[in-house]
């Protein structure tokens, strides 16, 4: 069954869209993660402009992830005040983000840049998570307790001036960290199309060392800010938002995330780790593999 | 002023002594509804001979159908330090966004490339208007890229046997418009082509619109871009909120 998109432009099957919506919805319901780093590759796969796939990619998942902050927030799962330090930073982000995008369409180098960034950021968390799941994977085989050799702060971080209490964090520490956090990810967001939870939580819970309970919570926060915001750029200078397309994406994110969810608690969190750091390679070697191969078309077309 | 007249007169019986084109096409307007994935258009008409009489050697017709012309930006992508990214970039005044033709015969085989240049022809006599100061041979290869590129995503086509004529008085042509197709004003050409020249030619316009529901999503993106984002969101939360809510019940 097809339908027009009104403005990607093109004619695509709904179903696929909706499957596709609905696949990362499953894996971002067994991850917690948003999955925009799936969701946006794949549609460019699939032959929509990188554009309309990075900026209605970032519409969806600020529904996707609408129920997970209310859920996070009736069990108090939020940090307001840090994850307003980092809708304040990530704001700020998106902009430099939407900045930084025109400048490298500019250079006709986006597409390059996406690609890299995406190698380099899901190679690199990818591989610390398989390393990270498969010590505590065996650390439990051979019945010793996982070797965890945690430091409580980071001694950049503890250098910065102007410290705040984030009573629900656990942490006295400079606002300055997670608004940085924040900004990087808002700029991610707006050039990748992701949300950003994966780089946010290692980030917050082995750089900041927030308190385990509020970090999902908090993250997913900052995302339902940021991504709307994003919307909010990409409409106004990109105009690449497609209503259509988000909220097929959407419709099947939001089945899957359920389906995901039930299937989360049959596995044990550190195989579920494996399997998230291994999905994140394979996105990343299929990112690298389409920078080193020769790609099908060598030309490409833009209006100027 | 006697001799201009009796040029003039000559012109003009020299004009009515020549066939003359009579098109039409199956659809004036094209409407791009939600389930839209492409239009057929059939591109017909009559040949009117002068005094009606069909000349022995059946003539050839040529039909075109083109869309806007675009100013253009052609990027290559070239192997630096491993990886294939855009290096060489050649600009194009005017593109057609859209370009196809069909002929009775192979077009080599009714016009030579002077004429096919002139008339637009096939897809070697576009008149591109590169802007770029390059090389003949890269301006060829970059020129050479586009099509390629146009043709594979079915926007540029050639179709060498598309045309039928039936007695040698009408003709028709069935010319596939891809779902990607950018909207605008298109022209429906077709030349008539006797001896590698062409004797006649007719014009019809063709309009390509969104329509409905993808007219006013386009539209509104483009003029009311704040609004547009507001509804965007709250939609993406309202659908977000709503999917959250039934599945909590159930």
């Amino acid at each position: 069954m097809h339908i027009y998109l009104p403005i990607a432009g093109l004619s695509v099957n709904m179903l696929v869209i909706v499957l596709l919506g609905g696949g990362v919805g499953i894996l971002s319901g067994m991850f917690g993660v948003g999955g925009g780093f799936l969701t946006t590759p794949l549609l460019i796969f699939y032959g929509i402009p990188p554009a309309v796939a990075v900026a209605s990619s970032a519409t969806q998942i600020t529904g996707a992830s609408v129920s997970g902050v209310l859920a996070q927030m009736r069990r108090g799962g939020v940090d307001f005040r840090m994850g307003g330090v980092m809708v304040a930073g990530g704001v700020i982000g998106s902009g430099l983000g939407a900045l930084l995008f025109r400048l490298l369409q500019k250079l006709g180098q986006i597409d390059t840049v996406i690609a890299l960034t995406y190698v380099v950021l899901l190679g690199g968390i990818g591989t610390l998570m398989a390393r990270e799941s498969l010590g505590t994977i065996l650390a439990q085989r051979r019945g010793g307790k996982p070797a965890r050799k945690q430091r409580r702060h980071n001694r950049l971080i503890a250098m910065l001036p102007f410290r705040w209490r984030f009573y629900r964090s656990g942490l006295y520490i400079s606002p300055l960290a997670p608004f940085l956090l924040g900004t990087m990810t808002g700029a991610l967001t707006v050039v990748l199309g992701v949300g950003g939870g994966f780089v946010m939580v290692p980030a917050m819970v082995y750089l900041l060392g927030m308190a385990a309970g509020v970090v999902v919570g908090t993250s997913l926060f900052q995302i339902l800010f940021v991504t709307a915001a994003t919307t909010m750029i990409h409409a106004t200078t990109t105009q690449a938002v497609d209503i259509v397309l988000a909220i097929l994406l959407l419709i099947g994110s939001a089945i899957g995330a359920q389906i995901g969810s039930r299937f989360a608690m049959k596995l044990k969190p550190e195989y579920l780790r494996l399997l998230l750091a291994l999905l994140v390679l394979a996105v990343a070697l299929r990112m690298a593999a389409g920078l080193t191969w020769q790609p099908g078309e060598l030309y490409s077309v833009e209006a100027g | 002023m006697k001799r201009e007249l009796a040029a003039l007169a000559s012109l003009l019986c020299l004009g009515a002594a020549k066939p003359v084109l009579v098109p039409d096409v199956s659809e004036r307007q094209v409407q791009i509804v939600y389930s839209f994935t492409g239009a057929d258009l059939l591109l017909f008409g009559a040949i009117l001979y002068p005094q009606g009489r069909a000349p022995d050697r059946p003539p050839d017709i040529a039909v075109v159908l083109k869309g806007p012309t675009e100013s253009i930006l052609l990027r290559e992508k070239q192997k630096v330090a491993g990886m294939w990214v855009n290096a060489d970039s050649a600009r194009f005044r005017s593109a057609p966004s859209f370009y196809a033709i069909a002929s009775s015969r192979p077009l080599a085989q009714l016009v030579d490339a002077r004429t096919a240049a002139i008339y637009e022809l096939g897809l070697d006599g576009l008149q591109l208007s590169p802007t770029s100061n390059a090389l003949p041979e890269q301006q060829q290869r970059f020129e050479q890229g586009l099509i390629d590129l146009k043709r594979r995503a079915g926007l540029y086509v050639e179709d060498a046997h598309g045309v039928e004529i039936t007695d040698g008085v009408l003709y028709r042509a069935h010319i596939n418009v891809p779902a990607r197709v950018p909207v605008g004003r298109y022209v429906a050409e077709t030349f008539l082509i006797q001896d590698g020249k062409v004797v006649a030619g007719a014009v019809r316009a063709v309009r390509i619109d969104k329509s409905g529901f993808e007219r006013f999503v386009s539209h509104a993106a483009h003029r009311w871009p704040v609004s547009y984002g507001l509804v965007a969101v709250a939609l993406s939360l309202a659908i977000g909120w709503a999917a959250g809510q039934f599945f909590r019940r159930g």
